[in-house]
C-alpha cells in the first residue's frame, strides 16, 4: 500500500453534538435498572438488605431473658434489648447499602467488564452514578422501612411521635447514607479483583460493626477501642440515631454522657468530604493500561 | 488508495475520506513494545480485517481506536478525532464489541439492549436488532442462562443497537455454530449496505475472505501486509499447487498452468496420478505463509543487532 500523505478533511465536523440535559435522564433511567438488578442478586439482598432485620431480630430474641437496658434500681422501667440496638441496626443498614452494596458492586462491574462496555458507550459518568445514588436511596429506605415495621409488630418497640426526632432523623439519614455511598465508591477501587470484592469489604465493615456500637454496647468497650473507632463516621451515625429511638435520659450512658449532635455531623461531613475527593481521583471507567 | 484532499463530508457519508487515520502508531509497556509503527486508513464504508496471531498487536491497536489504550507515540484519528481526546458525542458514533464480558448476567436480553438503545441520540429499534442477532426467542430470558455463543450475540447487539458510523468487531464470532456464524456474516453484510464501516479482527480467515473488502496482517507489533483479500502476499503466494502421489510418495508442484501440468503429468504415467488436487492457496494459505515469514524474520532481527525504528513493509 502506498502510504498516503497526511491530509486531513479539515472542513465538517462528522461528530453531531448530542442533545443536552442526557445525563440526569440517563441517570434516571438507570436508576430503574440498578434497583431491578439489586434485587435480582439472592446474597446480595440476604447479606445487605436483610441482614440488619435478621440481626435485629436475633438480638431481640436471644437477650429477651436478659432483662431491660436502662432500669431503676429497683429493676423497673427502661427498654427492652431489642429496642436498644433497634437505632445501632438501622445505621448498621446505612453503612451496609451505601458501603458494603456499592464497593462490591461497582468493584465486581469493574472486573467483569460492566465498566469497560460503558466507557465506550456515550453514557456520562454521571448517568452511572446518579444510578447507584438512586438504588442506594430506594433499597436503604426500604430497607429502613422493614426493620421500623418488624420493630414494631413483631417486638412491640415503641418508635418516636414527636415530629423533631424525626426530623433529625430525616438529616441524619441523609447524611449518613450519601457519606456511605461515597465512601463505597472510594472504596471499589481497592479489590484488585471482583471475585476479592467480598473479602476485601465485609471484614471493614463488619469489624466496624462490632467497634462502633451497633452489637455491643459502646461503653462496654475499652477506651482505646472507643478512640478508634471514634474517628469512623459508624459510631457516630449509631450515636445520632440512639439520641433519635432511645428516651432522652439515654443520653447520659453515652462516651460523653450526651448525643453530642455536632459531632455527629461534623465528622460525617468530614468523611463525605474525604469520600468524594477519594472518588473523584479513583474513579476510572477502566484502569487504563493494565 | 487516494488521497483525501479536504472533503465535505454530506450526511451520507459516501466520500472516500478516511474514517480511521492510523501512522507510526507504537506502544510500549516498559521495555516491551506491543505495537511497532503500524499505518494504515480506512476510507468510509469500507470493512476492513485487522488479522494476526494471538499477541501480536491487533487488540492494543484496535482498543487504542476505541479510546481504552493510550498510544505511546504516533498518529491517530478516529472519525475526525483523537481517541485520547474522544467525547460522549464521539463515542455515540461508534459501536464497539469487545472480545470477551460476563457482565450482566441478572438483566434479560431484551432490558440490556433497551438500556443501551436509550444512551444513543439515534438507535436502532430493539426489536429488530435482537430479530437481527437472531434472538428474539430469548429476548425475555436472563444473559445470565444464555450460551456463550448467544451472549456473543447480545454483544453483538449492544454494539449496533446505536446506529454507529463506525463499528469495531474484536473477534465477534468466537462460540458461534457454523449457521449462527452466516447469520452474523448476512447481519454485517446488512450493516456495511447501510454505509456502516467496520474494523474487524478474527482467528476465522474464511471470515475475512467474506467479509473484508480489504485486510491488514500484524505479526509480532509490525504491519507485515495490507491489501484487497485476494491480492495480499503477492501472485507468487497464489500460485496453484498441484499435489499427487508416486512411488516415492507426496509430490507437489507450483505452477501458473495446473491444467497443462497435469495433462503432462497424465500423459508421462499413462494412467490416473494417484490422489490427484489442484488446490489455490487460500487466505489462510497466504496468511500462515506471511506470519511465518514475519517470524523468521523478527527472529534474524533480535539476533543481529537491534535495528531501531526499522520501518515496516
Amino acid at each position: 500500500m502506498s502510504e498516503s500523505t497526511l491530509t486531513r478533511p479539515n472542513t465538517t465536523q462528522p461528530v453531531p453534538a448530542l442533545p443536552r440535559g442526557r445525563g440526569i435522564r440517563l441517570g434516571m433511567k438507570r436508576i430503574g435498572y440498578e434497583i431491578k438488578t439489586y434485587f435480582r442478586v439472592g446474597d446480595q439482598v440476604f447479606f445487605t438488605f436483610l441482614f440488619p432485620v435478621v440481626m435485629l431480630s436475633i438480638f431481640a430474641a436471644a437477650f429477651s431473658a436478659s432483662g431491660n437496658v436502662g432500669t431503676n434500681p429497683d429493676g423497673t422501667g427502661g427498654i427492652t434489648q431489642g429496642a436498644y440496638f433497634l437505632p445501632g441496626m438501622i445505621a448498621a443498614g446505612i453503612l451496609l447499602s451505601g458501603v458494603q452494596n456499592l464497593a462490591v458492586d461497582i468493584a465486581t462491574e469493574k472486573s467483569d467488564g460492566t465498566l469497560k462496555r460503558l466507557g465506550g458507550s456515550p453514557l456520562p459518568v454521571i448517568s452511572y452514578f446518579i444510578g447507584k445514588m438512586g438504588q442506594v436511596f430506594v433499597t436503604s429506605l426500604a430497607q429502613i422501612a422493614l426493620l421500623l415495621l418488624v420493630a414494631r409488630v413483631v417486638f412491640s418497640i415503641e418508635l418516636p411521635t414527636e415530629p423533631e426526632l424525626w426530623a433529625r432523623f430525616a438529616w441524619l439519614y441523609l447524611l449518613g447514607i450519601v457519606t456511605s455511598a461515597v465512601l463505597g465508591i472510594a472504596l471499589s477501587a481497592l479489590p484488585r479483583t471482583g471475585k476479592s470484592a467480598t473479602a476485601v469489604v465485609i471484614p471493614i465493615v463488619l469489624v466496624l460493626q462490632f467497634i462502633s456500637g451497633v452489637y455491643l454496647m459502646f461503653t462496654m468497650l475499652p477506651e482505646w477501642l472507643q478512640n478508634i473507632a471514634s474517628i469512623f463516621p459508624l459510631k457516630w451515625l449509631a450515636q445520632g440515631m440512639r439520641s433519635v429511638f432511645l428516651p432522652e435520659s439515654f443520653a447520659s450512658l453515652e462516651q460523653n454522657g450526651s448525643w453530642e449532635l455536632g459531632w455527629v455531623a461534623l465528622v460525617l461531613l468530614i468523611w463525605c468530604v474525604v469520600g468524594l475527593v477519594l472518588c473523584r481521583f479513583t474513579f476510572r471507567w477502566i484502569r487504563k493500561d493494565s | 488508495m487516494t488521497s483525501p484532499i479536504n472533503v465535505a463530508q454530506t450526511s451520507a457519508g459516501l466520500s472516500s475520506s478516511p474514517v480511521v487515520e492510523v501512522r507510526n502508531l507504537v506502544k510500549r509497556y516498559g521495555a516491551q513494545t506491543t505495537v511497532s509503527g503500524v499505518s494504515f486508513d480506512i476510507v468510509r464504508g469500507e470493512t476492513f480485517a485487522l488479522l494476526g496471531p494471538n499477541g501480536a498487536g491487533k487488540s492494543t491497536t484496535i482498543e487504542i481506536l476505541e479510546g481504552y489504550r493510550d498510544r505511546t507515540s504516533g498518529d491517530v484519528q478516529v472519525l475526525g478525532v483523537d481517541p485520547q481526546k474522544g467525547d460522549l458525542a464521539w463515542k455515540a458514533q461508534l459501536g464497539i464489541v469487545l472480545q470477551s464480558s460476563a457482565e450482566a448476567a441478572h438483566v434479560t436480553v431484551r432490558e440490556q439492549v433497551e438500556q443501551f438503545a436509550a444512551y444513543y441520540p439515534h438507535p436502532r429499534d430493539v426489536d429488530e436488532v435482537i430479530a437481527a442477532v437472531g434472538l428474539t426467542d430469548q429476548s425475555k430470558t436472563r444473559i445470565g442462562k444464555l450460551s456463550g455463543g448467544q451472549r456473543r450475540r447480545v454483544d453483538v447487539a449492544l454494539g449496533v443497537v446505536g446506529r454507529p458510523q463506525l463499528l469495531f468487531l474484536d473477534e465477534p464470532t468466537t462460540g458461534f455454530d457454523p449457521e449462527a456464524r452466516r447469520h452474523f456474516w448476512d447481519l454485517i453484510r446488512s450493516l456495511k449496505a447501510e454505509g456502516t464501516t467496520i474494523l474487524l479482527t478474527t482467528h476465522y480467515l474464511d471470515e475475512a475472505a467474506q467479509l473484508a473488502d480489504r485486510v491488514a496482517v500484524i505479526a509480532a507489533g509490525r504491519l507485515v501486509e495490507i491489501g484487497p483479500v485476494d491480492t495480499i502476499g503477492g501472485a507468487d503466494a497464489r500460485v496453484p499447487v498441484v499435489r499427487w502421489r508416486d512411488a516415492a510418495g507426496l509430490r507437489t508442484e507450483r505452477t501458473l498452468e495446473p491444467a497443462a501440468f497435469v495433462r503432462a503429468l497424465s500423459a508421462e504415467i499413462g494412467e490416473e496420478p494417484r490422489d490427484l488436487e489442484v488446490i489455490r492457496p487460500s487466505l489462510e494459505d497466504v496468511y500462515l505463509g506471511l506470519v511465518s515469514a514475519a517470524d523468521a524474520k523478527a527472529a534474524d532481527a533480535t539476533s543481529a543487532t537491534h535495528a531501531t525504528g526499522a520501518a515496516h513493509v
